[in-house]
């Protein structure tokens, strides 16, 4: 967002319709003003939301759960994060049918590999929504194989279940805890032909559990894809000095250091705005206080030597001072 | 909207055989120069592709000059003699069906006069009024089509078109159609990585201009395209100078005298630009050849003066990888009498 | 270790040392000199690794077939070429399960041509492990005419095929497993430079 409180190459569109899906799970249907096509998108691409949210300017990213085959709605389907720092909360409370918000273009990184065969997806709660627009891709590629199981508190709180069940017939399990289900993780790694393509999508120790397993079963790095959107979480405020552009900042409790750049007017490159991407890296110039690393990004070491920080995510105690 | 270079009519003219290639004046002052100094390096010279100047080959995403039709023409003769130089492996036919619908709305969208594009729903229809081409095709049905998707369009586009696979953090050239390339085959290159199929140039990689350009077209998004130029230099206006046809091709690299050099010797400059693709994530990479000739040039007097000093002061290694030993010093001789010391004016365009 | 390959440009392969991976099955395919790199390899594998592995080995000048058979692996093949083992390796690609490890060890031929197998049946070629061990000699394809030299030894080299003579560049097509070779006196062709034993 510049300083006219504009995304980089936003779409204005409209809210068409909000549906509840569940006690936790609302999906949003947005469209052109004037009801042309959006544009064409890939299987597993998100895009950024913008929310003016009292006198704060958020951008979110949001999975697309529509199909890439049809493009006149864009639909996002959102969990209700009540210890976030209010994305979530303002489109669950807010958020109606008929208001104009902006968006990014979709972009992807969580894309299928298109030369596998066999495609073995795992998902678990709201991570299903990659996999809603990825299996409406797969379902147009004669000859490729897909399979995914999904992982959720209880049924009630599962979303889409008879439409990937009419998509992918007994390819398709579910598994809910409270009636004991469990993905049997060590059986399907086992048992996948060579040139299977992994995917998995859901909470963090559920894609750490999944990367461990696969290395165990001496799956190779490329055949393992996941989307790990960190979410920007509240704190305290903090100061920042953006030493390349002379200006001093406050980051709010509820406002992102990238949103706060923003908001200052200083343009910073982004992608994903979920610490995973690597885009909107900064350098870190000096500390007053300890930098709060929040990404997926940086290496271990890189976050030790406080050289660098992703402020889409992280965050900071005291001041700290930026090349930007 | 409308520059004078569209009205012009399509030039009839060879790139082969009796070379009847000539540039009219407008076409050599659009022409996107590809020195914004008086040397050279390599560099990760990328900027967005997008609000061109008017009057230039930036003023639309998709440029069509007075060459189209010949230089189609010329595609077509390669194709038949060497059906290789079209490929695309099996998992980037979606990125096919991207790259054609990019350019029939890019071309349609800037010049309405000459090619137009009605969708409804799947079913397209397609009309290419100065290739005298009217289809109507199901958008995503590759029997519906002469060819795949990718060679039916880029038969109908200026510039060669590489396809690259997103995965892994690279970019993969998986597909493509090159016909009028600088001495690289895109058979053999197929399937590899950025830094495999850029193996060859030499001091680039040491500099890490390979490892920034990478992350920079890694970040390229849809809607926002970026651009850089490329060059070298070529005896003859061969569009099909590739290493198939080298041992064709090669022996007229000596025959530059002072007596030619300005009519035979060209710079040839490449204008390469990247794209999103949206429903294959793939990044397609158009390379647009355009031919200045020495006598070209010194119409322009900023840019004789500028090739001028580029050539002088060339790093050994990058002439002899482009190509250049035969020929430089009579270039060089040759250009000396329109640089008459003087500063140039900073940027690439004509004073 | 024994490899002699000097760095040069990116798209030229460059080899490791074979190392025991935690994986539930294993695929060795040797060549020649390669058959040492097994028995290496096999030396420092824990004992549950010979029982979940399988040797394919394809001796030349020098031949490691008795003692590679004498390591007790699950399956062990031996043919009389590469060209011989490829329709078999294909089959044994197909019916692999994700986790095997690959290790492929001998010469820059069966080392390309194994790897090009199994990036067929889309296999990832990143995670094989290789070590080259003897020649250097290189499979060459000829940018003109398509056609491809094997064992070819000398710098500049005559193409088998439509006879140009040929510079063996180090640009490398994995798809191909081959060299590129590209007509060296094309300027003029009346300059033969002489061909001297390089790739040995």
């Amino acid at each position: 967002m510049s300083a006219r409180g504009r995304l980089h190459g936003a779409i204005d569109v409209v809210v068409t319709e909000v549906v509840e899906l569940n006690s936790l799970i609302k999906r949003f249907h947005f469209a052109r003003p004037d009801g042309k096509p959006l544009p064409a998108f890939s299987g597993g691409a998100h895009i950024i939301i913008q929310m003016q949210d009292g006198d704060t300017l958020r951008g979110s990213p949001y999975s697309l759960s529509s199909s890439p085959l049809d493009t006149r709605d864009y639909q996002v389907s959102i969990r209700r994060d009540d210890q976030g720092r209010g994305g979530s909360l303002y489109l669950h409370r807010e958020v109606k049918p008929g208001m104009k918000m902006s968006i990014t273009h979709p972009s992807n990184m969580f894309a299928l590999d298109k030369r596998a065969s066999r495609h073995l997806m795992l998902a678990g709660g709201i991570g299903i929504t990659p996999f809603m627009s990825q299996t409406a891709q797969l379902a147009q590629m004669p000859g490729v194989h897909a399979e995914l199981h999904y992982g959720m508190r209880s049924r009630e709180l599962g979303v889409y279940l008879e439409e990937l069940a009419s998509r992918l017939g007994s390819r398709f399990h579910v598994y809910a805890d409270e009636d004991n289900e469990q993905i049997d993780y060590d059986r399907l790694l086992s048992s996948q032909p060579a040139g299977t393509h992994l995917y998995v999508c859901g909470p963090s120790p559920m894609i750490d559990l999944v990367l461990r397993k696969s290395a165990e079963h001496g799956w190779p790095d490329n055949h393992v894809h996941y989307e790990h959107f960190a979410k920007a979480s509240s704190g305290e405020p903090f100061n920042v000095e953006l030493r390349a552009s002379g200006k001093t900042i406050e980051v709010g409790a509820e406002q992102s250091m990238l949103e706060a750049i923003e908001a200052a007017g200083v343009d910073a490159p982004y992608l994903c705005r979920g610490g995973a991407c690597g885009q909107c890296e900064t350098r870190v110039l000096s500390v007053d206080g300890e930098l709060l690393h929040e990404d997926h990004w940086l290496e271990d070491d890189e976050k030790a030597s406080g050289e660098k920080i992703m402020p889409c995510v992280s965050r900071c105690r005291g001041t700290v001072v930026l090349d930007r | 909207m409308a520059t004078p270079a569209r009205e012009l009519p399509f030039r009839d003219e060879t790139f082969r055989d009796d070379f009847t290639f000539k540039n009219s004046p407008q076409t050599v002052l659009r022409a996107p120069f590809p020195f914004d100094k008086d040397s050279y390096m390599y560099a990760v010279n990328m900027e967005l592709h997008k609000d061109g100047r008017a009057g230039t080959a930036f003023e639309e995403p998709i440029d069509v000059d007075e060459h189209y039709v010949s230089e189609m023409r010329d595609r077509a003769l390669v194709l038949d003699e060497d059906p290789l130089r079209c490929q695309s492996l099996p998992h980037m036919t979606l990125a096919g069906w991207d790259t054609l619908e990019l350019l029939m709305s890019c071309k349609a969208a800037s010049y309405p006069e000459w090619f137009s594009l009605e969708r409804d729903g799947d079913r397209w229809h397609w009309i290419n009024r100065p290739l005298g081409i009217d289809d109507t095709f199901t958008f995503g049905d590759e029997t519906t089509l002469p060819y795949g998707p990718l060679e039916y369009i880029t038969r109908q586009a200026q510039g060669d078109f590489c396809v690259l696979d997103e995965r892994a953090g690279n970019l993969w050239m998986d597909a493509g159609i090159v016909t009028t390339q600088a001495d690289w085959s895109l058979d053999f290159d197929i399937g590899m990585n950025f830094f495999e199929w850029h193996a060859p140039v030499p001091l680039a990689h040491e500099r890490g201009v390979f490892t920034r350009a990478l992350k920079y077209l890694l970040s390229v998004q849809q809607a926002n395209p970026a651009r850089r130029l490329n060059w070298t230099m070529t005896v003859n206006p061969r569009l099909d100078t590739s290493p198939e046809n080298y041992h064709k091709w090669g022996p007229e690299n000596t025959h530059i005298t002072p007596e030619n050099v300005a009519d035979k010797l060209f710079l040839r400059i490449e204008l390469q630009s990247f794209w999103r693709l949206p429903r294959s994530n793939a990044l397609l990479f158009p390379i647009r050849c355009y031919f200045l000739s020495m006598r070209d040039l010194t119409t322009v007097p900023k840019w004789a003066t500028r090739m001028h000093r580029v050539l002088k002061t060339l790093p050994p290694e990058i002439a002899s990888y482009k190509g250049l030993d035969h020929y430089r010093e009579i270039a060089i001789d040759y250009l000396a009498a329109f640089d008459d010391g003087q500063e140039t004016t900073a940027g690439p365009f004509p004073d | 270790m024994s490899s002699a390959i000097e760095p040069s440009i990116k798209s030229r392969p460059v080899y490791g040392t074979l190392k025991p991976a935690t994986a539930p099955a294993h695929l060795i395919i040797a060549d020649a000199d390669g058959g040492k790199a097994v028995l290496d390899l096999a030396t420092a594998a824990p004992t549950s690794f010979l029982p979940n592995a399988e040797i394919c080995y394809i001796p030349g000048k020098a031949d490691h077939s008795v003692t590679l058979e004498a390591l007790g692996a699950a399956r062990f093949y031996t043919g009389p070429s590469i060209a011989a083992m490829l329709p078999r390796l294909k089959r044994t690609f197909e019916r692999m399960h994700m986790g095997t490890q690959i290790y492929l060890a001998g010469s820059e031929s069966l080392i390309g041509l194994a790897m090009k197998t199994a990036m067929e049946a889309n296999i990832d070629f990143e995670a094989i492990q290789t070590e080259h061990r003897g020649s250097l000699a290189r499979r060459v394809q000829c940018v003109h005419c398509k056609g491809i030299t094997e064992g070819v030894t000398t710098q500049p080299v005559t193409c088998a095929h439509c006879g140009l003579l040929l510079l063996v560049r180090d640009h490398y097509s994995r798809r191909y497993a081959a060299f590129q070779g590209v007509n060296i006196n094309a300027e003029d062709p009346s300059d033969i430079p002489p061909k001297e034993e390089v790739f040995t």
